[in-house]
């Protein structure tokens, strides 16, 4: 029998607002415990939340980049559950009336464009961590990530495959990396996703499958993993004629295995209701086309111009806007050297290579795009050759001069004099002797070693194909 | 003199002309407290030794050392579910029995500000639910006027410690009638102001939506000096208004010519009290002959208020009271070996029965399968409440009616019989659904000697105009002068 996997995400972005959503505590990560924290986003009776404006200017800013309808108004609610890290008793989120609602995402699945549909974007506080002592039988709690905002985006049952779920997850970090609204760093938490999974006979027509909610997924491969070994799962369940039960489950990364949680029987009920403390929010139109109007330009439609304007491969394009700030570079390198493939080639080759191995990164590479091009422009002009060039770049990275005052002070210039290399020729002919013959009874490698002698006595500068055109003529001579 | 008898712009004269000392203000604050505190129990913190060494800094420092206004050295209580760093808060439980908050409310915080010196904290039914302030884990406040009748609630010791004397002012917090209706039992004045002119932060929360701090005073020009020093916007309350608000003093004019007064019906016949209602008729025909319109008028929705009310406050008491599980906040059982353990014990042994049963109504609204029919219906009948009394707002300038329908009840009367009581607040409730300003002022005594009390309610911020009419009444009225027998000191003051 044939299966379709019926995939939703609830993806759990958060946001860098500098402070936390209903109070001016920091955000920062890795303060030590309960040194972000005041009497509001710890629950102190008597406290009062107030709404933080950026907050709701980065959901808009989610919501308009992933073509949502921005409500006119908005409001929050209180979600009712008893659970430690959640110091009032209550999560502040929205479930009457979110920020967004309505948008979807173009995914690549299969040479083809699938709209994934996004049902609502809604902000919501975050909880604090529970930190459980196994040796010392104590759990302890850390308040510092109460408050912090966060937006949950629901998707409808749209997504097929682990493929494309994967794929909508990368397109939505790299919108929230470009837009700036969170630093989507998964191992510190600030991107989580629940994946709902259902499987069902591909003949069977449109009704769904038994739902299983998979909870706190936080990696991509964990999302990956986890919907393959679940829908597996669930169609061999299906196929043995079992029968599959409506319940949430978590995910063992370490064994690669998902394992049941609770069942929905007793699902909780978290009394929804409108938050008194927290007035309605009317979101200004005029508001929203300014932060429209400041969107960068998106990843999907920075590749698009990529590939259709300078002419790069899906896979280059891919690779350059996988950063904002690697697609940044590049293109202020383009528009300074006007050469899109060379600087495609330097800054996903070498330039990505030598600041991996310095241990720096797009965002504070230590040279601009400038320099950048004006080495492209040396090789092009033959000042210098391609391998001189990199080893140049390397030093431009550690030195933070230009290549033009690198390959001065190293006189690096390429010699492209001819009687200068004829000398190293013959110099280099005359030193090797063995190879000569060896070269004339046919030995073609021979030929290749001394072009390296020539070149190293050069100390890398010959001009590669004058140094080659002089050493066959010299051979020849002889 | 027995200065503790003055009122506070009283008092504030003789500060201002330096004839007493705040020392001495206070001093015989506390004597009249260590003479009657045992018959009333309005405190459940009492700090004389604090209050005496704020008063001799005051004096110590002299007038140039401070700002002063009409509140400044006058003796106070704070009721005791609003929020005082370093000083216990504990909502009269046993679940916040050792609470003691590291932040100031912002209405302490302005007190604070102009030297007004804190006495203590002043008892109320736990955690502000209740209305005739026997649900106290600590003490039994009774009122000052008969002690074998409640003082009223949930502002019980706010309102018998200013009925008594025992402090100068107070503040209370009304979610239902819980500033005025003890104000009514105790023969003082109370105000409910419009909902979100004084900041709620750091109260700690009954009913989020419906909850309001406000003075108790012993008569509407300190009320109104009360008002000027706690109304005004607070970011930290993002409920509260961003308005500017008007000197509430200079607002006190003995006028009443032309303003229209409007008695409901509905109010009037709810009246279990014959004396009660005929006493603010009385004063009605007073406001007439003094040039006010007077017209009775209807308000067919009264009758759902009550249950409209309480849907609502429950609904909302059970979301705010949730953080009391003894994990963070609240009393934290011995022995308790899961977070679940805790929870049910701490919950089980830290809440009244009366608590528990305002919680479980709550959770019943809440209910997702029930959510429809009960808090939805509530939200929308409150609306429909609000829009009736704008209304009759737009013709009227104030509604006025009893404030209760009775006077002070005997003790144990609300267990026997909780529901006939709760509709007894029919003519408070309505201010709290509506977010509109109510205050109560005494007009009269029953046969029994029991003060009555009279409630003017308005427009949302028309505050300074309920202040006017109810000056107006008092300058023509000597009921807010009589003061309960209490000492043998007390007698020449009746």
């Amino acid at each position: 029998m044939r299966f379709e996997t019926i995939i939703g995400l609830e993806v759990h972005i958060e946001l860098s607002t500098s402070t936390k959503l209903f109070c001016a505590c920091s955000t920062a990560y890795g303060a030590p415990p309960n040194t972000q924290c005041c009497p509001v986003c710890t629950g102190m009776p008597g406290a009062l939340p107030v709404l933080n404006r950026k907050a709701v200017e980065y959901a808009v800013k989610m919501g308009l980049a992933t073509n949502c309808e921005i409500s006119e108004f908005s409001r929050f609610d209180r979600k009712n559950y008893f659970y430690p890290d959640l110091p009032k008793g209550y999560q502040i989120t929205q479930r009457y009336r979110p920020i967004c609602t309505g948008g979807y995402l173009g995914v690549e699945s299969e040479g083809c464009l699938r709209k994934i549909g996004i049902s609502r974007i809604q902000l919501e506080e975050d909880a604090g961590k529970l930190i459980h002592n196994e040796a010392e039988k104590v759990s302890l709690i850390d308040y510092n990530r109460s408050g912090i905002p966060l937006i949950e985006i629901v998707t409808g049952p749209d997504i097929r495959s682990a493929h494309e779920a994967v794929e909508f997850l990368e397109s939505l970090r790299l919108i929230a990396l470009y837009t700036g609204i969170s630093d989507c760093k998964m191992q510190e938490g600030s991107l989580r996703c629940d994946v709902n999974i259902s499987v069902k006979p591909a003949a069977s027509g449109s009704e769904y499958g038994t739902r299983i909610e998979i909870k706190n997924l936080n990696s991509l491969k964990a999302v990956r993993n986890a919907i393959e070994y679940e829908s597996e799962r669930l169609k061999v369940l299906l196929s043995s004629g079992g029968c599959i039960i409506a319940e949430t489950r978590r995910w063992d990364d370490s064994n690669n295995v998902s394992e049941p949680i609770r069942s929905k029987e007793d699902v909780q009920d978290y009394q929804y209701f409108p938050d008194p403390d927290l007035p309605g929010v009317y979101i200004d139109r005029g508001w929203v086309e300014e932060i429209r109007s400041g969107l960068p330009e998106l990843p999907q439609t920075k590749r698009r111009r990529y590939i259709e304007e300078m002419g790069l491969s899906e896979q280059d394009a891919r690779l350059l806007t996988s950063e904002p700030y690697r697609a940044y570079f590049f293109e202020t390198c383009v528009e300074e050297c006007g050469k899109p493939k060379a600087a495609c080639n330097w800054v996903t080759g070498p330039l990505t290579r030598l600041l991996k191995d310095k241990n720096l990164s797009f965002s504070a590479p230590g040279i601009s795009p400038a320099y950048l091009a004006g080495l492209i422009g040396m090789v092009d002009k033959e000042i210098i050759s391609y391998t001189i060039a990199v080893n140049v770049l390397s030093e431009m990275l550690d030195t933070g001069l230009d290549a033009g005052s690198i390959v001065e002070k190293l006189g690096l210039r390429q010699i492209a004099d001819e009687d200068m290399l004829t000398e190293i020729v013959d110099r280099v002919l005359y030193e090797n002797q063995d190879s000569v013959r060896d070269y004339r009874s046919g030995k073609t490698k021979a030929f290749t070693f001394l072009m390296g002698q020539a070149m190293k006595a050069s100390k890398g500068k010959a001009k590669p194909e004058l140094l080659k055109t002089i050493m066959e003529r010299r051979l020849d001579q002889l | 003199m027995e200065l503790y008898k003055l009122t506070i712009h009283e008092a504030a004269r003789l500060l201002d002309r330096r004839e007493i000392s705040c020392t001495e203000l206070t001093e015989s604050i506390i004597s009249r407290i260590t003479d009657v505190e045992d018959r009333i129990g309005a405190f459940i913190t009492l700090d004389i030794d604090r209050a005496l060494a704020h008063a001799k800094f005051l004096d110590k420092l002299g007038p140039a050392g401070y700002e002063k206004t009409a509140l400044t050295g006058i003796p106070y209580g704070l009721k005791d579910n609003i929020c005082t760093s370093g000083i216990k808060t504990t909502c009269a439980s046993k679940m916040l029995e050792n609470y003691v908050p590291c932040y100031d409310a912002t209405v302490y915080r302005k007190l604070k500000a102009v030297n007004s010196i804190l006495l203590g904290k002043l008892n109320l039914d736990s955690f502000a639910i209740g209305s005739s302030g026997e649900t106290s884990y600590y003490v039994q406040t009774s009122n000052p006027w008969d002690p074998e009748k409640v003082p009223g609630g949930s502002s019980s010791g706010s309102a018998a410690a200013v009925a008594a004397d025992e402090v100068m002012f107070s503040l209370g917090t009304d979610t239902g009638g819980s500033i005025r209706q003890p104000a009514s039992f105790c023969g003082i004045v109370g105000m409910k102001p419009t909902y979100g002119l004084v900041s709620r932060y750091g109260l700690v929360a009954f009913a989020s939506s419906l909850d309001q701090i406000g003075p108790l005073t012993k008569d509407v020009t300190d009320c109104a000096l009360v008002l000027n020093a706690i109304a005004g916007y607070d970011a930290m309350d993002s409920t509260s208004a961003n308005r500017p608000c008007p000197d509430y003093s200079a607002c006190l004019v003995d006028d009443v010519t032309g303003i229209r007064l409007a008695l409901p019906r509905e109010y009037f016949n709810s009246c279990q009290s014959d004396e009660v209602r005929s006493q603010v008729i009385k004063a009605a025909q007073m406001f007439e002959e003094m040039g006010a319109v007077v017209e009775e008028v209807s308000l067919p929705l009264s009758e759902y208020s009550v249950p409209v009310y309480l849907m609502l406050s429950s609904a909302e008491g059970a979301s705010n009271l949730a953080r009391f599980d003894g994990i963070m906040y609240g009393y934290r059982p011995d022995g308790a070996n899961s977070p679940e353990e805790i929870y049910k014990r701490s919950r089980t042994e830290g809440f009244d029965a009366n608590v528990k049963r305002r919680i479980m109504l709550g959770n019943l609204a809440l209910d997702s399968g029930k959510f429809k029919n009960y808090y939805l219906k509530a939200a929308r009948l409150r609306t429909m409440i609000k829009q009736e009394l704008d209304k009759i707002l737009g013709k009227y300038d104030i509604i006025l009616s009893p404030t209760t329908t009775e006077t002070a009840f005997r003790f144990g009367v609300i267990r026997e019989n909780t529901l006939d009581k709760y509709k007894q607040d029919i003519c408070i409730v309505p201010a709290n659904l509506a977010g509109l300003p109510a205050i109560s002022i005494p007009c009269g005594f029953d046969s029994t000697g029991m003060p009555i009390g009279m409630q003017l309610m308005g427009k949302a911020f028309s505050d300074g105009l309920l202040l006017r009419v109810a000056y107006t009444f008092e300058q023509n009225t000597d009921y807010h002068i009589k003061r309960p027998m209490l000492h043998r000191g007390d007698v020449n003051a009746v």
